[in-house]
């Protein structure tokens, strides 16, 4: 497959919101399948139980709300009405279970309804330890064990420590692909258009595991041959993306504004863990331990102690980015609330950025692109925004 | 969010509330006084609130809810919104923690006119509501203060179970009482923290008996505009204390005899007797038209009976006692069952309950713009309860403390039409 067919694949798993991969997926395997949203799931539990993990991020800009509307109040973020419009539209009708991380009261309450809704299912709400001390790791070993006996008795299908170590070794080298991805991006932007690398992201949502890191390694490989031309863009890191993600064509106007994105935290949920999960003897517990440590900061993740805004300006270090864009969903407490703890951090480190909200479905990506050009221009000016 | 009113408007005066009034006033006192008595002051959420471990190590707890709903009341809540928002914060979140930063940048001057004392600690009890952990995550950064974390798990298939209550005792024992210990500069006496529990307990009775009394006909307490007063000593920095245990003694002395002459409870407009409506409230009121807002109520004749709201701070009336002989699996227990720490089901079988058990003619959802704790989900709930109750639900929406999300023409308009289909039902019936 050459790029063109590789991205093209992307995008229509991207655009298929009936999931009819993941219809085809269980009729070829006999296996069942799991949703789950965002930011993050340990999707290795669900494949060694014999399950697909499909991410769920809302509806995109494809959809109509009908009658989403009617299930939430006007101050709210978009995520949750697509993704109950999608539900009752019949469309996750075969997924076999959901999963409800942690990350804000908008999630948590969704899984109330979907107990309400969906009362057949299995539904599960995933309380992720703010504490990351060993009162937390005893109460994280736990409920990951809780997780994997519901799911397991749900599959039918035991998650033995080999079948969890195989899980482990498939999301590790999945994890490496990506890195791998982002690290040329960083390198070389010319050669990964931002678009290109966010659909290989998404496709992970519903492709295999195996499948998606294949797939992932193909792209790198003629991507890494191509001749495409350095622009002077302005290299910059966007943040606060981690849930309701933004429309495809708002994430081209970005890139199409004079910006080279150059990390970003969308789809986080596959990146969360920032070294492989050993694999061993108790890979169960392996894998509750990898989130205690070594692990993103994102704003759904208390932050112990005064670095609040560190690892952003790490990143931005790292990737030697020239600004940060925060691109928040309207009304997401988590993105929002944390914004100015991180335009703190970089404003002592002297590096400058911009924000603005979203919406899944935003028509208004004129706006955005041209303040993000704005953006560009006043560092390529005077090397901080104006 | 989550707490309750200390500047009563112009009601009639009782004694229940001159007592409360002088305890708060008090309170607000010695915390002004905290620099020079060189108490350590700790800031904490009222919701699962750990009152009586704090007053084991004679520690001073500040709720920034409080603070900010007390802003509200007194009409400044709007400009330490704008203030918060010039500084940098958004539109779209939660207007409790954007007053609190607001009244930080303005001094940090208490209800009583004086400044409120720095934190030395934040305690942050991290229970049913996710915005907790960025507000102290910003205080933190305001004050360069220690945080300790205390993180109370989501009741997510509707009941506490025995991981959840042994994680929360843990934490309790090993990461709180250690950094309370340190601190104080004293050990944990556990004999203190017994006899505080207990004395906990026997407020909570009293309490529950007040709650009950809206059983009566006419009921004798309005358990939402009036019971945000209620809850002000107990779900705040006087649990475990003998002026809260008073206090309650005498609002249940009150209540019982408005009961035997068949009373309705004292309003800012007089007293409430004749009334037409019973309706059970879910959410928190408008602090910033309190006052307008409980008049429309009551010039239509109605009285609420029940609310989740004064829940916020624990579910006595569904049996739940601070409990001397296991203090730190019952101070886990009360973390845990806060209502806003229940899952939407369970907050619908409440209120199911509440309609039932006080015989309520509806049931009106005031959704909190910013609070996303409570609002997310409610039009589903507001459903499900007219479904399963039969009865009429009205949803209106308005803020807590930014006085921009109050409409009271459209809140007016909307409520009008409620009691009219009210009316309407009761002809048919
Ligand atoms: S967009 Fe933000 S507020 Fe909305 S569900 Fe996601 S994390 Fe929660
Ligand atoms: S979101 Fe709601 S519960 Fe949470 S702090 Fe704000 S007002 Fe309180």
């Amino acid at each position: 497959m050459d790029i063109a067919a590789i991205i093209d694949r992307c995008e229509r798993l991207y655009r298929d919101l009936d999931l009819s991969h993941v219809h085809e997926w269980k009729q070829r395997t006999g296996g069942k399948a799991i949703g789950h949203m965002p930011v993050y799931v340990p999707r290795e539990i669900i494949h060694a139980a014999g399950m697909l993990p499909v991410g769920i991020m809302g509806g995109g800009d494809d959809i109509e709300i009908i009658r989403g509307d009617a299930y939430f109040q006007s101050y709210i973020c978009h995520i949750p009405r697509s993704t109950v419009e999608l539900g009752l539209a019949g469309k996750f009708d075969v997924l076999d279970g959901m999963l409800f991380p942690a990350i804000c009261d908008v999630i948590r309450n969704l899984s109330g309804m979907w107990q309400m809704m969906f009362p057949g299912k299995l539904v599960k709400y995933l309380d992720f330890p703010q504490t990351f001390n060993e009162v937390g790791r005893a109460f994280h070993r736990f409920e990951m064990a809780e997780l994997a006996l519901a799911l397991e008795t749900l599959s039918g299908i035991a998650a033995t420590p080999e079948r969890l170590n195989r899980a482990i070794a498939l999301y590790n080298d999945n994890r490496r692909a990506l890195a791998e991805l982002y690290d040329l991006r960083a390198e070389h932007p010319q050669q990964v258009p931002t678009a290109e690398l966010y659909l290989l992201l998404r496709a992970g949502n519903v492709l295999e595991v195996a499948e998606h890191t294949a797939l992932v390694r193909a792209y790198m490989q003629q991507a890494r041959r191509r001749q495409r031309a350095l622009h002077d863009n302005v290299r910059v890191v966007v943040t606060g993306l981690f849930c309701e993600q933004p429309p495809l064509s708002m994430v081209r106007a970005m890139e199409n504004s004079g910006c080279y994105i150059v990390d970003d935290d969308w789809v986080l949920g596959a990146r969360y863990l920032l070294r492989d999960i050993p694999v061993g003897p108790r890979p169960l517990e392996a894998i509750a331990d990898a989130y205690m440590t070594d692990t993103v900061a994102t704003a759904t993740r208390y932050v112990d102690g005064d670095d609040k805004g560190g690892y952003l300006v790490d990143q931005v270090r790292r990737r030697r980015a020239e600004g940060v864009i925060f691109a928040a969903a309207s009304f997401c407490d988590p993105a929002l609330l944390d914004r100015p703890m991180g335009q703190k951090a970089l404003a002592e480190a002297g590096i400058p950025h911009t924000a603005f909200t979203y919406s899944e479905n935003t028509g208004q990506v004129q706006v955005i692109k041209e303040q993000a050009g704005t953006f560009a221009d006043s560092i390529k000016l005077w090397g901080a925004a104006a | 969010m989550n707490a309750t009113a200390t500047h009563a408007p112009a009601v009639q005066k009782e004694e229940s509330m001159v007592i409360q009034k002088k305890m708060i006033a008090e309170h607000f006192e010695t915390l002004a006084q905290a620099g020079q008595s060189r108490r350590k002051v700790v800031y904490t959420f009222v919701p699962g609130n750990l009152n009586e471990l704090l007053l084991a190590f004679d520690l001073l707890p500040v709720h920034p809810e409080v603070n900010a709903l007390q802003s509200g009341m007194r009409k400044l809540s709007g400009d330490y919104i704008l203030e918060a928002e010039k500084q940098g914060h958004s539109e779209d979140v939660c207007t409790y923690v954007k007053c609190d930063i607001g009244m930080l940048k303005k001094g940090n001057i208490g209800p009583t006119g004086e400044p409120l004392p720095p934190p030395d600690l934040l305690l942050l009890s991290y229970t049913g509501c996710f915005t907790f952990m960025k507000w102290f995550e910003l205080l933190r950064q305001e004050y360069g203060c220690p945080v300790v974390m205390l993180q109370i798990p989501y009741q997510a298939d509707g009941r506490i179970t025995a991981g959840q209550r042994d994680f929360v005792a843990r934490q309790l024992r090993e990461v709180v009482v250690p950094a309370l210990e340190q601190l104080s500069g004293r050990t944990l006496d556990e004999d203190r923290l017994r006899e505080l529990l207990a004395s906990s307990a026997r407020a909570e009775d009293d309490l529950v008996h007040v709650w009950e009394s809206a059983r009566h006909k006419p009921s004798p307490i309005d358990a939402y505009f009036g019971g945000v007063y209620y809850i002000g000593p107990i779900f705040t920095a006087f649990r475990g204390l003998p002026g809260c245990e008073d206090y309650y003694r005498s609002l249940r002395r009150e209540v019982d005899f408005r009961i035997a002459n068949g009373m309705g409870p004292t309003t800012p407009e007089g007293e409430l007797r004749q009334q037409k409506y019973r309706i059970v409230v879910e959410g928190p009121p408008n602090w910033t038209s309190f006052r307008e807002f409980w008049k429309i109520f009551h010039d239509e004749g109605v009285v609420m009976v029940a609310s989740t709201y004064t829940k916020v701070g624990g579910l006595y009336e569904q049996g739940f006692r601070h409990d001397a002989a296991h203090p730190f699996e019952s101070l886990a227990e009360y973390c845990l069952g806060c209502y806003t720490n229940r899952n939407l089901p369970s907050r619908v079988d409440l209120i199911a309950k509440y309609v039932e058990d006080y015989d309520a003619d509806g049931i009106l959802f005031n959704s909190i713009k910013s609070c996303n704790s409570f609002s997310a989900g409610q039009l589903m709930m507001l459903r499900e309860l007219e479904k399963r109750t039969g009865r009429a639900g009205a949803f209106i929406e308005s803020d807590l403390v930014d006085p921009r999300y109050f409409s009271a023409a459209n809140i007016k308009n909307r409520l009008e039409s409620y009691f009219q289909m009210l009316e309407a039902r009761r002809a048919a019936a």
